[in-house]
Parts: C-alpha cells; structure tokens; sequence
C-alpha cells in the first residue's frame, strides 16, 4: 500500500522537478501524447484480444428465477433469456451497478444466542455500491466539465453543468460538489481496503496503485482550482494548443502544480489498458453478463472443439449388417439375400 | 474474431468517445490569446501575478471585510492603502467589462456572481 503512494508521488514529485528544470515540453506535450495513444492503441488492441477469445461455456450468472413454466414469475432483467433483457440488464449494470447492490458481508458469531454456538450472518452491505457509484458518476462529471478547456465557444451544456455543480456558491472560485465527493468517495474506496481486514489480505499493488494515483490527481486537480491557482486562461491556451496539434509553451506561464495534475493524468492514460481499470470496455465482454440466460432451449457449442466425427445408426448398420444379421439383431433394412 | 460486427461498433464508439476533446475543438475556433484589454493604470492591489491567480479569492475577502466586518481599508503587500469597494477602487481603472472581465471568464466557462447584486459596468453605453 505505502509502495504505491510512494511510486505515485515519485511521479509528481518528477514532474515537479521536470517543470522547475525547463522540462515541460517532456512533461507537457511528449507525455501526453504518448500517454492518449498509449491509452486509446492499448484499448483497442485488448478489446480485440477479447473478441477473438473464445467463450467455452454459456456462465451467464442469475440473479433471479429463470424462465421456466408459465405459472412462474421470471425475473425478466436478472435473469433474461433474450437478447432485449440482456441489453437491458447490460444497460443496469453501467448505470446503476446492479450486481454491487446484491453485495454481501459474511459476519461470523462465535457464541450466538440463535444457534447456541457459532453462526454466521451475511448481511446485505450497500456502502460498496453507494460509493462507487458515486465515485464514477462524480468522475464523469468532473471528466465533462474539463471539455471547457477543450472547445471555444463553451457550449451551454457544460456551463449547465458546472452552475448545478457549484449551486452552493461557496467561495470563489466556487467550490464543485463533485470535486469534493469524489475525493470523499476514493478515500472510501481506499479505506475500505485498508480497516477491513479480509479485504486487506486479498489487496495488491494493483489495487493501491490505482487508488492512490486518482486521490493524486483529484488533490493536485482541487489544489490548482482552490489553492495553488493555475492561470486557466493560459491553460485553456496551452490544452487547445495540445488538441490543435500546434502545441504552444514559450511565453505560458504554466506552474508546476498543473505540470503534475497533467503528468498523473498521462500516467493514469498509460496504466489503463494493462491493469484492472480496463473493466470499462471489459464488462461488455463478460461472458456472465452479456449471455442470455437460455441454457436449457439453446444449445451452446464450444467454438474450439474440433469438428465432430459423427458415426450415425445407418451408417453403424450399413458397416456391420452382415454381422449383425448373423447375430440375429433386428435391421432396420435386411441384407441382400445375393449368395 | 467472435461477434465482429457488434465489437466493430463498439470499438468505433468507444475510440470516437475517448478522443473527443481532440475533435470537440473542431466545432470552435481556435485559442491563442485571452485578448485581454489592460488598462491604463501602471499597478494594481496586488503585483500581476497575484492577480491573475487569486483575484477572485481578494474580491471574496474584500465583500466579507466591507459587508460582514465594516472594514472598507485593505492594506497591500507593498504597505499601501486602499478603500474595499468594487465600484469605487477596482471599477475605477477596470471600466470596461466585456474587455476585461468577460474575456477571460466567457472563454473559460466561469460565471462569477458579482453581478447578483452589482450593477454590470456599461461604460456609458
């Protein structure tokens, strides 16, 4: 855990330094380019690798009663059979996470009154679902209200966006519910890994890291609008250079703490397609979502067995009808009585 | 490559989405300079540079001091004097509004509420 946060402040750390060094045509236009082909070549490339997978077994998971007699209620989304309710329980399961709200936690009582000995609890827990919906409606916010850098005019849409974001009207610069919430709900994310002691014995580097690098970009992203203030305008010259491709940094006057937000953000670009993260684009993938639950109408064949010998009856009997006739076992078609 | 037309559709989407800010600024114009009109006036408050960054947390602390605590003297870092007033300190060199202020703030999407309960600058118009 502490690995991570200290490979994720080497980072800013190095781009701190790179900036106050005059290395910020590195960190500023080579990093993020390399980083958004990286991101978008990665991404492609591991979709591919997918789709070429093979699916040997239809796994659909059921989170309800399956289509069955007449008289049995189907659950029609939890457990669709056709590809309508997959769409729609795909649909559910992006926007509203539906599987995380079937969440459990297994709470084990060494003397309960109940059983008059151990037992164990599993009690519906909905803090994972609430907080990491949270956290991924707060990022798409935040992610949309970044587009002001990117296009001139700012369309309304953003500006929408932004007056319903900051509607507290606390300070100046006004304060942004997301960006608040969504730090709020990453330390949640962390410290639920790090208190809970089942969850901590199965958390890895690639678990911290990705944590540890979001809290570093949502705190330099909070720090350059509250405290170490970035100038926008010459941000807003500086990104739409990038996205001209004719980038700009002579005459900027870019400071160091925008250097790092951008170089965490590079960062999290070039780590994306090779860690967990991916499970954006991999959760279109999953064979136990987007299978319809039909697996006792449909037939599912392995696309990798090899092609079937078939050796069907006729062909059994027209091999061995003479000797099976001497056996005296009934034909189908007798044996031509030639000899 | 199994279900090709659907994961086709979906890689398209997905590349079109994620390299949107690249192409979003082709239904704009371009962003060289904040065209900024500078007045007159040789200094500020503050020196340039405190208030480019934080001009908006000195109006924030100015209103709190005039409205909230009575005090309408600021005293600058240089030691120098001046009365807390947006209409009569700031506005007196930064007359014009759309050159000024709106630059800047249009172009970056920022929606400051001075104007809830100033009069927007009209230079006479």
């Amino acid at each position: 855990m502490l690995e991570s946060l200290l490979v994720v402040l080497l980072i800013g750390a190095v781009a701190w330094i790179g900036s106050c060094i005059g290395l910020t045509a590195v960190f500023g236009i080579l990093l993020p380019y390399v980083a958004v082909s990286v991101f978008i070549v990665g991404l492609v490339r591991r979709m591919i690798y997918w789709a070429k997978s093979p699916v040997p077994f239809a796994i659909p998971t059921t989170g309800g009663q399956e289509r069955s007699l007449d008289f049995i209620k189907q659950e029609k989304f939890d457990c669709p059979d056709t590809k309508f309710g997959v769409v729609i329980r795909m649909i559910l399961e992006v926007c509203l996470f539906r599987s995380l709200f079937r969440n459990t936690q297994a709470c084990s009582f060494e003397n309960d009154p109940v059983n008059g000995g151990p037992r164990v609890v599993y009690y519906s827990s909905k803090w994972l679902w609430v907080f990491s919906l949270l956290f991924h409606y707060c990022f798409l916010i935040v992610f949309l209200r970044h587009f002001r850098f990117f296009i001139e005019p700012v369309p309304c849409c953003i500006s929408v966006i932004e007056a319903v974001d900051g509607f507290l009207q606390i300070g100046s610069p006004r304060f942004f519910l997301t960006g608040g919430l969504l730090l709020v709900a990453l330390v949640f994310l962390l410290c639920r890994r790090i208190f809970n002691e089942r969850i901590r014995y199965i958390s890895l580097a690639n678990d911290y890291f990705p944590l540890w690098l979001l809290i570093g970009i949502v705190v330099s992203g909070i720090c350059l609008r509250y405290f170490d203030k970035a100038e926008i305008a010459q941000v807003k010259i500086f990104i739409m250079g990038l996205t001209h491709f004719s980038p700009v940094i002579s005459g900027l006057d870019l400071n160091g703490m925008f250097i790092v937000h951008l170089s965490l953000v590079s960062t999290l670009l070039i780590y994306f397609p090779f860690s967990k993260l991916v499970h954006m684009p991999g959760i279109f993938f999953s064979p136990t979502r987007n299978l319809p639950t039909n697996t006792r109408e449909v037939r599912h064949v392995n696309p990798w067995n090899p092609p079937k010998q078939f050796f069907t009856y006729p062909e059994y009997e027209d091999t061995y009808r003479d000797a099976m006739a001497q056996a005296g076992l009934p034909l189908e078609k007798q044996p031509d009585k030639k000899s | 490559m199994y279900n090709k037309k659907a994961v086709m559709i979906g890689i398209v989407i997905l590349v079109v989405l994620l390299s949107s800010p690249f192409w979003v600024g082709l239904f704009g114009t371009d962003y060289k300079e904040t065209g900024v009109v500078k007045p007159n006036q040789e200094a500020c408050v503050e020196n340039a540079a405190f208030m480019r960054a934080q001009h908006m947390r000195l109006l924030n602390e100015w209103r709190d001091q005039a409205l909230r605590n009575e005090n309408r003297t600021y005293v600058a870092e240089n030691g120098k004097k001046w009365e807390i007033s947006l209409q009569n300190t700031c506005m007196k060199c930064h007359t014009n509004y759309d050159g000024f202020c709106q630059k800047c703030h249009l172009s970056n999407s920022v929606s400051p509420y001075c104007w809830t309960c100033h009069i927007i600058p009209t230079e006479g118009k």
